[in-house]
């Protein structure tokens, strides 16, 4: 059946199943491949986007779950404040290896300054424990992180 | 030393030059290549020029590299550009990399002798020949500009992408010479550059490959999307060598965006329009297997043949002295055994691969550490010629090994010769885990004897296990031994005078094994490092001091542990609870030390706290690269410490996804402090080092903790309760 969501401010028609992953609309059926998969059961958090600016997985989130609610991936990340604060501190710190979780762990990131502008670590280690890096790139995930905040005081 | 690493083709030594530089005048630019003495098993004179095309300069100024190893993270689409900036006097950014097509013979990584990306010897092997290429297109860039102006060519020089003559302050740029400097003599002596002047060398550099990585807009394997392509996804035979035997299709079929099932001899695929369908498909199939032989075998009907194995004779890895004698007259024995566990790769992308089949030819869309080897492989799956086959290679999310093998390129074969079109494949996670190629389980059996001042004067370790490289380079498996297997087990730091080490190789039943992040050493310096903490607790000694004692003649070795020891404040008291322990390894060609500080907790939990390390990897080429590359395998470590195991019960890989094979999370990670030792030494490979020490050095921190020694891996919190 027909589904008609809100993708990054551009409302997309998709004809699928309603219990479709958004994961599979956005990778296979609308060529957005930016969002990853990694798990398909939300435990590693590869898949992460935003929903109303809130972080989910969408390899669990059914298209006929989003309704009217807006949804940000890594594409449209960098059109936001914070997501391209967040951006120029992965760049700044070198966080990414492999590179293959990044964008889930951008979203996430991304997710937690909008509700806690200044985090603290164990801030960090609660909005950031679902997203597994294989690289092991934590400790600059977490600077950077820190970096972005920091960034955000001094523009104001 | 029984085998001989300086053979060409496998491991071989480039210290001196072996290899030739060639020139050709190709459109109208300089064109350099390299002609290296392996593949055919001898050297390749000047009249068999083969257009590798190493470094290519365009009369646009391009300079462009064919890049002969891949980025899966590692940091080599920077470093490796590095070198050849550096000789050619240009920026980084005016480099631009091309991939290598497979090609075996031009694309042969000098080390290995096979084109692949891995063993942590890109640099190693690029050090030498891409360095001296891109000088001597310097030298004839500026024999051109030379012969140009009409001065001598030594009162010219390079600068920033160009030819200068001082004296009359003209100057050229580089794509203006190309065509001329293709036409110039290739310099036969080519000095390099002395390290004191060194503009990018040893310099942070900003990856290259960084920026897609923030915005999606990298593409992996996983991301290729080749018009009208199909999506896959299959399930194998549970048990390795089982076959299908029946399958219904009807509710799959029923299945929306549900195309077509794929049946082949011991695995189902389910192709439809996207991932969502095919899952859904692959979870409507009604499948039977048969099982075949390993129907029954259990992980510790492996554990027991190996170890049986260690009481039986290997070759001989290496002897120094008579141990046996030693032994006998040692003051104290000290024996143990140790056992590691198969580990799964987790590489973070799925394994994948697309393919298109179109009878007479082949098209391959993969991120591979190994192009040469999917395109024969797939050529054979394929019954085609090599050269019909097309591998076009991607960014790989994680390697580790995983990416060295072509099994999934040839599962998406044999599945696209069924399918009208492009398929890709993708395997779950759950597949991934169950299907991977492991790391192997190694049972290691040793002994020491101390004499009465608590020094080792004997030592005796036999080892059982499989042989990666047997399989996968055979040419390097000879008379029962590789390199690969035993490195870290012999060549130790450590002046041992009466040494003896035996390998035993035991191919296990039912479970294939391959490459895994730091392979031989992630085995044998868990095995050395915790052994010689043992000694140490034997003799009653310091663990630093013990070690440092045996180290006299390797200043290398005893200034990363001394500095080690310093910077961790190794004799301040921790709190009950936690403790510290120290690991020293010689491997990949690079000097490392690493102290990690943990907490058991009362129920027997641990927890990494601190960690820091201290390396000499000779030159260091990007230190912002080596830095994460050895916090990467730090986590890589401590993940395989804490969590790693793979299990086998009924014939069935007993975890499946990260809720039974787990790795380390952020609210779980160590603080990393990496502290470089200064060397004009040739460079020592990077990308693993990190992970084989930290292991010991975890375990041997818990023993620091608690007084209980670790003999078995993954840490066992059971055993560890107060």
């Amino acid at each position: 059946m027909g589904f008609t969501i809100d993708i990054n401010g551009t409302p997309r028609s998709v004809d699928v199943d309603g219990d479709t992953p958004l994961l599979w609309v956005l990778r296979d059926v609308l060529g957005m491949t930016g969002t990853k998969f990694g798990c398909g059961m939300a435990l590693c958090g590869a898949c992460t986007v935003q929903l109303d600016g809130s972080a989910i997985r969408s390899c669990i989130t059914t298209i006929d779950s989003v309704g009217n609610s807006r949804i940000t991936t890594i594409e449209a990340i960098g059109a936001t404040a914070i997501g391209a604060k967040i951006q120029k501190a992965w760049l700044d710190h070198e966080v990414a290896q492999c590179g293959y979780c990044q964008s889930g762990q951008i979203m996430s990131a991304s997710a937690l300054l909008r509700d806690k502008p200044h985090p603290t670590d164990s801030d960090i280690d609660d909005a950031m424990s679902g997203n597994i890096c294989r690289c092991g790139t934590y400790v600059r995930i977490r600077e950077a992180i820190k970096l972005a905040a920091q960034s955000q005081t001094k523009e104001g | 030393m029984t085998f001989d690493r300086s053979s060409p083709g496998a491991y071989a030594d480039l210290s001196r030059r072996n290899f030739l530089i060639n020139s050709a005048v190709a459109g109208s630019g300089l064109v350099l290549s390299l002609s290296l003495p392996f593949g055919q098993g001898k050297a390749v004179g000047n009249d068999s020029f083969v257009p590798n095309a190493f470094i290519r300069i365009g009369t646009d100024g391009q300079i462009v590299l064919t890049m002969p190893y891949v980025e899966m993270g590692q940091g080599t689409y920077t470093s490796i550009p590095m070198l050849i900036a550096e000789e050619l006097e240009v920026g980084l950014k005016q480099v631009r990399i091309e991939h290598a097509p497979p090609n075996e013979k031009l694309y042969a990584n000098p080390l290995l002798g096979v084109q692949a990306t891995g063993n942590s010897n890109a640099i190693r092997g690029a050090w030498k020949p891409l360095r001296e290429t891109a000088a001597a297109a310097r030298i004839m860039l500026i024999a051109a500009a030379a012969s140009r102006w009409g001065v001598d060519a030594g009162s010219c020089h390079a600068d920033a992408g160009e030819v200068v003559h001082a004296p009359s302050g003209r100057r050229l740029r580089y794509g203006e010479l190309a065509a001329e400097a293709a036409r110039m003599p290739v310099p036969k002596d080519v000095a390099l550059k002395p390290a004191e002047e060194f503009k990018l060398i040893g310099t942070p550099a900003k990856r290259l490959d960084a920026s897609g990585k923030v915005n999606g807009a990298a593409v992996y394997g996983i991301d290729a999307r080749p018009p009208g392509v199909k999506i896959a996804t299959l399930a194998q035979s549970p048990v390795f060598g089982g076959r299908l035997k029946s399958v219904d299709d009807t509710a799959a079929k029923a299945v929306r965006g549900v195309r077509q099932i794929v049946r082949l001899d011991d695995a189902v695929a389910v192709v439809a329009d996207h991932m969502g369908a095919a899952k859904k498909g692959l979870e409507a199939l009604k499948v039977e297997w048969d099982e075949g032989a390993h129907a029954g075998l259990g992980t510790q009907d492996i554990a027991r043949e190996l170890e049986q194995a260690t009481r039986k004779s290997g070759p001989v890895a290496q002897n120094i002295g008579d141990a046996d004698k030693a032994m006998a007259n040692a003051a104290m024995r000290v024996e143990a055994s140790y056992h590691l566990p198969f580990l799964a790769h987790a590489t973070m992308e799925p394994m994948n691969c697309t393919v298109h089949f179109r009878g007479t030819e082949c098209e391959l869309w993969v991120g591979t550490q190994a192009i040469a080897r999917v395109q024969a492989m797939a050529a054979k799956a394929a019954g085609l010629p090599v050269e019909k086959v097309t591998v076009h290679n991607h960014l790989i999310g994680g390697g580790f090994g995983r990416r060295l093998e072509a099994d999934g390129a040839v599962r998406a074969v044999e599945v696209a010769k069924q399918v009208d079109g492009p398929v890709k494949v993708v395997w779950t996670r759950e597949e991934d885990i169950q299907h991977d190629m492991y790391r192997p389980y190694w049972v290691d059996r040793i002994a020491a004897g101390l004499d009465k001042s608590g020094k080792p004067v004997a030592w005796i370790n036999r080892f059982a296990g499989s042989s990666v490289i047997a399989r996968w380079l055979p040419s390097a498996f000879k008379d029962g031994l590789d390199p690969d297997t035993t490195e870290g087990a012999i060549d130790l730091v450590y002046a041992l005078p009466n040494f003896h080490v035996e390998y035993v190789r035991i191919e296990p039943p039912g479970i294939p094994t391959a490459f895994w992040r730091s392979v031989g050493p992630s085995h044998n310096v868990f095995v050395t490092e915790s052994f010689i903490d043992e000694l140490a607790a034997a003799a009653g000694q310091d663990e630093v001091a013990y070690r440092r004692a045996l180290l006299d003649h390797n200043p290398r070795a005893k200034a990363v542990l001394d500095l080690a020891a310093e910077k961790a404040s190794w004799s301040s008291p921790l709190p009950k609870g936690r403790g510290r322990g120290i690991a020293l390894q010689y491997v990949f060609g690079s000097y490392l030390a690493q102290v990690a500080e943990v907490e058991v907790a009362k129920d027997g939990s641990v927890r990494v706290h601190r960690v820091v390390c201290v390396m000499d990897c000779g030159t260091v080429i990007n230190p912002d690269t080596v830095e994460a590359q050895i916090q990467s395998g730090v986590m890589f470590g401590v993940t395989a410490a804490l969590y790693g195991e793979i299990t086998l019960k009924n014939g069935r890989i007993e975890q499946a996804n990260f809720d039974t094979y787990q790795m380390l999370r952020i609210n779980e990670a160590p603080a990393i402090e990496v502290h470089l030792v200064k060397s004009t030494e040739p460079p020592g490979g990077m990308g693993e080092a990190g992970t084989s020490g930290i292991v010991p050095a975890i375990c041997n921190a818990v023993f620091a903790a608690t007084g209980k020694r670790l003999r078995k891996m993954p840490i066992d919190s059971n055993a560890l309760k107060a």
